[in-house]
């Protein structure tokens, strides 16, 4: 293979049936390398983002605020304060004489605007250094104006994308236990780490109601404060992928002993997996009858579909580079529902267990990366002939540039690919890239000669 | 004209960006330059990814990554450990260095720091250029940090030395069909044009076998640094006046005339481009562009009438407003309201050189706005039609009017980098766009719906 890797990451990537399993994560990146890594206070927004009527106030300069405005597809049923970017636009003397009054005034600005249901403050970079106090502003407002006013933690130096999902994770638990929880049955669950991408969570949601369960809570896709602040009063906690709230589900273990279940919704397996689950957990009979019942019903409808894209794609051959490693298990299952061939998978934010699973579950061969960067991602996309990429939106233009297929699976994609519906458009979208005529067209594939057909 | 603007002390749905943003697109129009932000990580990510969303191209933009302990104890360690990774890593000719917040409010000197580390590696091999710009994003938007990189650019490389015939071309932050557009004039008039930054071929490249680590084109290190010694600068933007920009700097230093125009959108102000352009070159214009002129005329005669009288909103970066309204000005569109979310003070003064002789009433014009304050002018002034980027959007679907897409970001469309405004061309592509959206709004609108116009 050519080498490629700066000599500090080459334990940070790792091929299947090579050498024995070691890899190197949670590591700050490298300087000078360019890392698709983002930071803290961008894994805070991504969480607490799609709360739909809280208010969410960047404290910082203006690009932190205008690069998160309205990015991502989390969508709402009712109120849309979350697509809105608010900022304190911190200007020189800000900096110089402190932060905290222009923060004063803008919060109280803008609660008076929008009577938001909670107001999230995000502190970032500069203010760490300039060290205006938060916390204080925050108790002061809430006070003033009777509602929830929170800080989130999010420096974005203080750490990766991780921290910044603790941050908000804390945030969160200083709602929860705040409100109301009479008339919550005891089939009841909070839907934790859905986004509501495309509407995702709707699907679930319907699942959840079909099986005779409760969702007290969204956290947080299409999800409200009021919601949030009863979330104690649910029985369990179904965690999805991505690890981005699971530490939010052990606080809430310890201190009101909700037990949590971890599930993924990507992929007939996954999805089936995790309903079942649920309906064992609650162990009544009445409700894993008519979870079978809606599993089976829901898995041959799709198998169907399905069909005629397993064919046509069966031993194409796919590379994944996603945000958490557990959304990476579900699409090398997936891609393996459908007979595809996976040749590389990685993340950003993957831990060493999480990287002894994914190498349990690949085929040897199999490259596995940690906090990988353009140079290296194209490398290994060369040599391993790979038809479709998928990858967040960073890494979209490389695919193309080099004529390799890509599919959108990040916080930013607006088609919906959980649930069993979400597999189908899942298919439907690998097979719209890896089936275009375009490729033929691609240096990869053709001459530049021009005028070769005549 | 100006009325007392809206004045809020938090921004909602900012119409800028950051500093540093601006000097990476600038360092991406030089050739084999990578762009390296000073500061931690999630700035870069967060760049690359806004950027991406517009070009659809990669873009490389390298970090320090400074973690909690770099931001108490200062990011020098870092920063110089950072350029020799990318150095080994991209083998770039330069490395465009800018800081961010978090290093300007720490205090680091990266003039100092650059400094101590060209004397560690000396006699180093293969080690590339360094540049340095100062970006902190509480002061100024994106385009301060663009022209702040050109202009450091020039300032730390243009030579100085015997006059050659260069003409300097700095034209502000533009398409890469602009870009494009710009070169071919340029040589159509038999000049050899030295341009800053290009990113026609940067940021807007082949689909390629091999990827390039740094994209080719830019405009060459050489040319750079010969551009101390050319016969004069062109340089676009009305409100840049007596900034620190190239052209100033290159006056200042190298003595090299300096011509500021406003950025040549429409006929009148692609006049005067061209006009500067026959007298620097002492050719008349080339045939292609009189042809492309004539066309144009034609174009706006006959459609004169299904933009006459129309209301529009401006928004964007100042240069670019200025010469959009002066665009819509001259075919009969009365712009409404100019706004940006720049302060450069002279942008109400710019756009009346502009248009001050065709339009008997000024618009509106604001500066440090956001689109809840457009937003809220907006309702009052019942536009016809808002001409800007992207991020206008959501006013354009609230007022149920068209948005005509110019400027960066696109975000919503393909090809934003393909956009042409600039010259006779450019101009008669967004009168076919604008005059198109207008006739099919009221086509859309109508009960009858004639396929005829
Ligand atoms: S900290 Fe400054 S440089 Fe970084 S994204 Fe925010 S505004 Fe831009
Ligand atoms: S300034 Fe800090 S918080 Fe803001 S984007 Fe940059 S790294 Fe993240």
């Amino acid at each position: 293979m050519e080498a490629v890797a700066l000599k500090d990451r080459e334990n940070q990537i790792h091929i299947k049936g090579e050498a024995p399993f070691e890899i190197v994560c949670d590591k700050d990146s490298l300087a000078g390398a360019v890392s698709q890594r983002a930071c803290v206070f961008c894994g805070s927004r991504v969480v607490l983002y799609p709360i739909a009527d809280a208010l969410h106030l960047v404290h910082g300069p203006i690009g932190c605020a205008v690069y998160t405005w309205d990015i991502r597809g989390a969508l709402s049923s009712g109120p849309e304060l979350h697509r809105l970017s608010f900022s304190t636009d911190l200007q020189e003397m800000d900096v110089i004489f402190g932060g905290e009054k222009k923060l004063y005034n803008a919060l109280t600005e803008l609660i008076d605007r929008h009577s938001p249901r909670a107001a999230f403050v995000y502190s970032t970079c500069i203010v760490g250094i300039i060290g205006d106090d938060l916390e204080a502003i925050c108790r002061r407002v809430e006070a003033e104006k009777g509602i929830p006013v929170i800080p989130v933690k999010s420096e974005g130096f203080k750490g990766n994308k991780r921290a910044g999902y603790k941050a908000a994770c804390d945030a969160m638990f200083r709602l929860i236990g705040t409100g109301d929880t009479s008339g919550i049955s005891p089939y009841s669950i909070n839907i934790l780490g859905d986004f509501n991408l495309a509407g995702e969570i709707w699907m679930i949601r319907d699942y959840y109601q079909r099986m005779g369960v409760e969702v007290v809570a969204n956290i947080t896709g299409d999800g409200r404060v009021d919601d949030i602040r009863r979330a104690h009063g649910a029985s369990l906690n179904v965690v999805q992928c991505s690890g981005s709230t699971m530490e939010l589900a052990d606080m809430m273990e310890k201190k009101y002993g909700i037990p949590s279940l971890r599930v993924s919704y990507f992929g007939i397996e996954d999805m089936s997996e995790a309903l079942y689950d649920i309906a064992r957990f609650f162990k009544d009979e009445k409700m894993l009858e008519r979870t079978r019942k809606l599993v089976q019903g829901e898995a041959q409808k799709l198998i169907l579909e399905l069909e005629p894209y397993r064919k046509t794609l069966a031993g194409k051959k796919a590379a994944i580079y996603v945000g958490g490693s557990f959304k990476a298990f579900s699409l090398v299952k997936a891609f393996r529902l459908i007979d595809m061939q996976v040749v590389l998978v990685g993340s950003q934010t993957g831990t060493v267990e999480d990287y002894k699973e994914l190498e349990a579950i690949t085929d040897p061969g199999t490259v596995i990366v940690d906090d990988s960067n353009p140079l290296e991602l194209t490398s290994f996309l060369k040599e391993k002939e790979v038809d479709v990429f998928v990858g967040g939106v960073k890494e979209r233009p490389i695919a193309y540039k080099l004529g390799i297929g890509f599919c959108d699976h990040n916080h930013e994609r607006k088609e919906a690919l959980a649930g069993f519906d979400g597999m189908l458009n899942f298919a439907r979208e690998v097979y719209s890239s890896v089936m275009s005529p375009v490729w033929r067209f691609v240096p990869r594939h053709s001459s530049k000669d021009l005028g070769n057909k005549v | 004209m100006s009325k007392n603007p809206p004045n809020y002390i938090s921004t909602t749905n900012a119409c800028k960006l950051c500093r540093p943003l601006g000097a990476c697109l600038a360092f991406k129009g030089i050739e084999g330059a990578v762009p390296y932000l000073h500061g931690s990580q999630g700035c870069a990510t967060y760049m690359r990814r806004y950027i991406i969303s517009h070009y659809n191209e990669p873009i490389d933009i390298a970090s320090s990554s400074l973690s909690e302990k770099h931001a108490v104890y200062g990011g020098g360690p870092n920063l110089k450990l950072g350029l020799t990774n990318v150095a080994a890593k991209y083998r770039p000719k330069l490395i465009g260095i800018a800081a961010t917040c978090l290093t300007e409010t720490i205090g680091d000197d990266v003039r100092m720091i650059l400094q101590e580390y060209r004397r560690d590696t000396e006699g180093s091999q293969g080690l590339p250029d360094f540049v340095n710009v100062s970006t902190p994003s509480y002061s100024g938007t994106h385009m301060e940090g663009f022209h702040g990189a050109v202009a450091s650019v020039v300032e730390q490389m243009a030579e100085g030395g015997p006059r050659g015939g260069e003409i300097n071309l700095l034209p502000g932050f533009v398409s890469s069909a602009d870009y494009r557009y710009l070169k071919e004039v340029m040589a159509d008039f038999g000049l050899e044009c030295i341009m800053l930054p290009d990113l026609s071929e940067t940021m807007d490249g082949e689909a390629l076998l091999q990827y390039e680590k740094v994209p080719v084109g830019g405009t060459p290190l050489k040319s750079i640094k010969a551009m101390g010694r050319s016969r004069a600068t062109i340089e676009f933007g009305r409100t840049l006046k007596e900034t620190r920009t190239g052209g100033c700097i290159l006056k200042g230093v190298r003595d090299v005339d300096n011509f500021q125009i406003g950025m040549p959108v429409g006929i009148e102000e692609t006049d005067r481009f061209f006009g500067l352009l026959r007298k620097l070159s002492g050719r008349d214009v080339p045939h292609k562009y009189a042809k492309a002129r004539g066309r144009l005329v034609d174009a706006y005669v006959d459609g004169h009438k299904y933009v006459f009288g129309k209301k529009a909103i401006v928004y964007g970066e100042e240069d670019l407003v200025v010469g959009v309204a002066a665009f819509l000005a001259e075919i009969g569109i009365r712009p409404v309201l100019c706004a940006s979310g720049g302060t450069s003070r002279r942008l109400a003064e710019a756009i009346l050189e502009a248009t001050g002789d065709i339009l008997p009433e000024q618009p509106e014009v604001h500066e440090g706005m956001d689109f809840f304050e457009i937003s809220e002018l907006a309702e009052s002034l019942a536009p016809d039609l808002i001409v800007g980027h992207s991020k206008g959007y959501p006013l354009a679907r609230k007022l149920a009017i068209p948005l005509i897409r110019v400027g960066f970001p696109i975000h919503d469309r393909v090809g934003g980098q393909r956009i042409l405004h600039l010259g006779y061309h450019g101009a008669q592509q967004l009168f076919d766009t604008i005059t198109n959206a207008l006739i099919a709004k009221k086509q859309d609108d109508s009960e009858v719906g004639y396929s005829y116009m």
